[in-house]
């Protein structure tokens, strides 16, 4: 596949860079990458992996856009309250780069359509806004051998690990959901809205170069940052037994029945150097 | 005794519970952590049998259930 004299501006940052480069500039436009959430994390990393001329977008995320969300959810304007957000997306990808293919999902995953609109992507990306939907995407993603990167936000802070096959997963950090209400949500709590821009591009940057082949991903390890310190810790993480789909109480329980264990103790397929804690 | 808290060297008293040490820094609920000690992650239900020692390196690892 040839560039494009318009590809060839639009990408030569990229063909430019060491480590993408023509070839790498190819497989994102080939990559196939769903984004969980179109909201705070989701804003950052649709526009950027759009940018980056990932050609395959889908976005998932059954809300419509409200007020209260711009305040850090910046793919969405002030014109686009009250539409739904997936559209709302779709038109400004479309506008930033035609490259893009966005699949908008106007809807919740469930344990009944998750496996399915998974399959088709190469990544899936989560920045949801509960734990039900990050425990589901982590199951399904476990159940399907598929990579993911997993994001949240709160106040000041984020956190973030990305899992390839036989990786530590979410679930192998934390074994269940906390208990409802014992841990704010940024709807009870707040959040610092440049929070989300800062985590939605980390996210990104995991994303593109797990495409890529490139660098060090956030396996078997888990960022966690407080803006007000300024202070960024990488903690090293590991597999552990109990991460089965079985142990949770999501709706993933109805697929207990795959044989895969959601932390397969298998070393060798663990994947990347571990970075010590910084 | 000497252990390591998110990095950060601390003494504290002898035969510290996990469950304690959540009180002593200030974690607002037990449940808004996963605690790694030495590399593990504790069982939850463990926090309060399982004391720390001599050289211990723990981690809490947050729940940041925030993203949309």
């Amino acid at each position: 596949m040839a560039f494009s004299d318009e590809q060839v501006q639009r990408y030569s940052r990229h063909i430019l860079l060491k480590g993408v480069g023509g070839k790498g500039q190819r497989k994102l436009l080939n990559a196939r990458v769903l984004v969980v959430g179109a909201g705070g994390l989701g804003s950052p990393i649709s526009l950027y992996l759009a940018a980056a001329g990932v050609g395959h977008l889908g976005i998932v995320d059954p809300d419509t856009v409200e007020l209260s969300n711009l305040q850090r959810q910046i793919i969405h304007h002030t014109s686009d309250v009250g539409k739904a957000k997936v559209q709302s997306a779709a038109r400004k990808i479309a506008d930033l780069n035609p490259d893009v293919e966005v699949i908008p999902y106007e809807q919740r995953l469930d344990a009944e359509n998750i496996l399915d609109i998974i399959s088709g992507y190469d990544f899936v990306v989560e920045g949801t806004d509960n734990f039900p939907t990050k425990f589901l995407v982590n199951d399904a993603c476990i159940l399907s051998d598929k990579p993911f990167n997993q994001g949240g936000i709160l106040r000041f802070q984020g956190q973030t690990m990305t899992h390839v096959p036989g990786s530590a997963s979410y679930r192998c950090v934390y074994r269940e959901p906390p208990p409802p209400g014992s841990v704010p949500t940024c709807s009870e709590a707040g959040v610092l809205g440049a929070i989300a821009g800062m985590l939605g591009t980390i996210q990104a940057t995991e994303t593109l170069k797990y495409l890529l082949g490139i660098g060090d991903l956030l396996v078997n390890r888990i960022l966690f940052f407080d803006a007000l310190s300024m202070q960024t810790r990488v903690v090293d993480v590991k597999p552990t037994e109990w991460a089965e789909p079985a142990a949770s109480n999501t709706k993933i329980d109805r697929l207990v029945e795959y044989e895969q264990p959601a932390c397969d103790l298998n070393l060798e397929r663990q994947y990347g150097p571990k970075g010590d804690a910084t | 005794m000497r252990t390591t808290i998110n990095g950060v060297e601390k003494e504290i008293d002898e035969a510290t519970s996990v469950l304690r040490l959540l009180e002593v820094e200030d974690v607002e609920s037990p449940d808004m952590v996963a605690v790694q000690l030495n590399g593990t992650i504790v069982d939850r239900s463990q926090y309060a049998q399982t004391t720390l020692e001599n050289g211990d390196v723990v981690e809490f690892l947050y729940f940041m259930g925030g993203g949309a």
